[in-house]
């Protein structure tokens, strides 16, 4: 009787923040976790084109590790995701640098950054055409008329290359979500340290090792586990650049378990490959949490 | 090292000069204090002299040798800042230890030198700690050591004592002081705070709108201000000010102060036009107020506030329309609201013009005030 009431007291005080609280709750519920546990389910029946539900218990996993497609799938994802992740974060790290500390004038600066910020708003069909473009086999091709210039013969670059192509294409989009977060961080390190540190003698090079790379750690380590993540389940450019082809050379998890899914429509198949995805997803934060001690950066502000 | 600016300018903007053709001379390790109002350029300065800004013009010398274009890190200079930017994910020992790792010095005397230089501030206990763990004091004493570390030539402080309580100030100005003349270094300090730059640094160097407006010794400052700036400015609590009037009449002089007139007979001042009559300002130190009606002077007036300091009480008394403070022995009874004399010997006023705020007090009528003041002190 006392605890009922306690709890409906409870409630009344708190009834406000959860009405609050209550539509983006409700968005969380419908678009993230709901989808979460359908793909769960999912991944256990052998649902096809006729969408009936027909519960089948691990044959979909027995299936994975059979498939004659898999080692090469998770070869090419990890190669991807590893490079492109390189590229991100260092040449994100780099263009922040240049655009916040070797550029001191801020109007030029944000103007570099506006550029290379182009990509991200523009449409991603309308950024990969421009790689199509660029890697054209035709000798009307960028790269193959910049290769003209010098006599060298034209290639056909997005058969021979395409895991190069794919790791490019991303890597120089994901570059400005690092340049963004980074060059922001580098803004807010007081300018006392930096005129300390030369009256100091050190160097441009010190400056940047000493000074800057340890005062950003945090949001380095953030930008790392932000797009290791969402280049684990993002294949949009891939899809729209290569295909995962030629046959599966540039395919990765997350473009397979689309291609299962909505071409063969193997919905039951593509939802086990999402889900082992989730499970690596999952496994890859945790040691990160872990490793990296981001309890402490979710804390509280660490740009020191 | 002595350190030359000639006809240095500064300009952030084109249209007008931070720095206004400053020419000074600070020699071979002395301890100069550049003090000013906020806004003044004194910091500015300082960084032109550290290499962080270059000067619009003039040149900038280093024992004889042009330095302008000579970046920070080679004018082997020390500087503390007034945040005091120590390095946050640093240890108190690698702090210190920095500019002697830029400077490629082998590991182990590296820090055998910095731990050298923890211990000149005491600071050998905290080696291991970081900066985020420490009293403003202790960063503070790190900073000091960090910029001596590497024995520069210079040692540059900016508002280095702004940032600590009024008891740790006076510690560390000791400190600071002691270790500028253990180390013989030429020193150069930034401040706001006129005591802090007469109780520490040799030479004081007054800044008022990017110009220089006196540079000589404390005690020169305080007992020959230039003009009206420097000496409301110069001196705790500062200067009384009484409004007045200078009448120059067939070479002789008067001057009125609150129905008194006062010959000044002998003491000529700095006059040009032989029959004028002159607004100026009489000023008086509080010290050099006296009770009673012996001195050259005398002026009457009512006590609105006592403020007692300990060792004497701090008066304000309203004079006419001014306001006047003197000092009063701690065991004299004196009341708010009381009506009371104060006389005053005629070598103790100071007068300055109204318009232009220049000291007109004949170099004479300060003669013999040097004696004086000592014993006051």
């Amino acid at each position: 009787m006392k605890k009922s009431k306690f709890l409906i007291n409870g409630m009344r005080k708190h009834s406000l923040p959860w009405l609050m609280l209550a539509p983006f709750l409700i968005l969380i519920v419908i678009f993230f976790f709901l989808p979460i546990i359908l793909i769960a389910v999912n991944a256990f029946t052998d649902m096809d084109s006729a969408l009936q539900w027909t519960f089948n218990g691990i044959d979909n996993f027995k299936k994975m590790l059979l498939d004659p497609n898999m080692p090469e799938i998770l070869k090419n994802t990890f190669i991807y995701v590893f490079f492109t992740l390189a590229i991100n974060v260092l040449f994100g790290l780099v263009l922040g640098l240049l655009t916040s500390y070797f550029i001191q004038k801020e109007s030029v600066g944000l103007l570099f950054r506006t550029i290379w910020m182009l990509p991200r708003i523009s449409p991603p069909v309308v950024y990969v055409l421009l790689w199509l473009w660029f890697f054209d086999p035709s000798p009307y091709g960028i790269l193959n008329s910049l290769r003209a210039l010098v006599d060298l013969p034209p290639g056909e670059w997005l058969s021979s290359n395409p895991k190069t192509a794919i790791v490019l294409a991303n890597g120089m989009i994901g570059a400005s979500f690092g340049m963004i977060i980074f060059s922001s961080a580098i803004k807010s390190i007081p300018e006392n340290l930096f005129q300390a540190a030369k009256v100091d003698g050190a160097s441009q090079w010190s400056i940047i090792q000493d000074i800057i790379i340890p005062a950003i750690r945090w949001p380095l380590m953030f930008v790392t586990m932000w797009q290791l993540l969402s280049l684990l389940t993002s294949y949009e450019y891939i899809l729209l650049l290569t295909g995962g082809g030629p046959m599966v050379e540039s395919e990765v998890l997350s473009l397979y378990s689309y291609h299962k899914a909505f071409e063969s429509f193997e919905y039951g198949y593509g939802s086990a490959v999402s889900l082992v995805l989730v499970v690596i997803a999952l496994g890859f934060s945790a040691i990160i949490w872990k490793v990296f001690g981001m309890k402490k950066m979710m804390g509280t502000s660490r740009v020191e | 090292m002595k350190i030359e600016l000639k006809n240095i300018c500064k300009t952030f903007n084109k249209q007008s000069n931070t720095i206004n053709n400053l020419d000074m001379t600070i020699n071979d390790g002395e301890f100069v204090a550049l003090v000013g109002p906020s806004g003044c350029g004194k910091s500015t300065t300082m960084l032109m002299i550290a290499g962080i800004y270059k000067p619009t013009s003039g040149n900038l010398y280093f024992d004889g040798q042009l330095v302008n274009d000579l970046e920070p890190k080679d004018r082997n200079i020390g500087m503390v800042f007034q945040s005091y930017a120590l390095y946050p994910h640093m240890t108190v020992l690698d702090n210190i230890a920095f500019p002697l790792k830029q400077q490629k010095v082998p590991k182990e005397e590296r820090y055998e030198r910095a731990k050298n230089a923890a211990d000149m501030v005491h600071l050998g206990h905290l080696l291991d700690r970081k900066p985020s763990q420490l009293s403003g004091g202790q960063q503070q004493r790190v900073a000091l050591a960090r910029a001596i570390v590497k024995k520069p030539k210079v040692l540059l402080l900016d508002e280095p004592m702004s940032n600590l309580d009024a008891r740790l100030k006076i510690e560390m100005r000791e400190e600071i002081s002691r270790i500028q003349k253990e180390l013989g270094i030429t020193a150069i300090m930034v401040t706001h705070d006129q005591e802090e730059a007469m109780t520490t640094a040799d030479r004081v160097a007054i800044m008022k709108e990017g110009e220089l407006i006196q540079y000589s010794s404390p005690m020169e400052l305080y007992n020959r201000p230039k003009n009206y700036f420097v000496a409301q400015f110069i001196g705790n609590p500062p200067m009384n000010f009484l409004k007045s009037q200078l009448a120059v009449k067939d070479g002789k002089c008067q001057f009125y102060i609150n129905d008194t007139t006062v010959d000044l007979n002998n003491h000529l001042p700095k006059i040009k036009s032989h029959n004028s009559i002159k607004d100026i300002y009489a000023g008086i130190r509080p010290y050099d107020l006296k009770l009673g009606q012996k001195g050259d002077i005398t002026l009457d007036g009512v006590v609105s506030l006592v403020e007692p300091t300990g060792h004497s009480k701090m008066v304000n008394v309203k004079v006419g329309d001014d306001r006047i403070r003197f000092f009063a022995d701690p065991l004299q009874k004196i009341e708010r609201g009381s009506k009371i004399t104060l006389t005053a010997s005629i070598s103790s006023i100071h007068l300055f013009d109204c318009e232009s705020g220049e000291n007109l007090t004949a170099e004479t009528i300060g003669e013999g005030q040097d004696n004086k003041l000592v014993i006051n002190s």
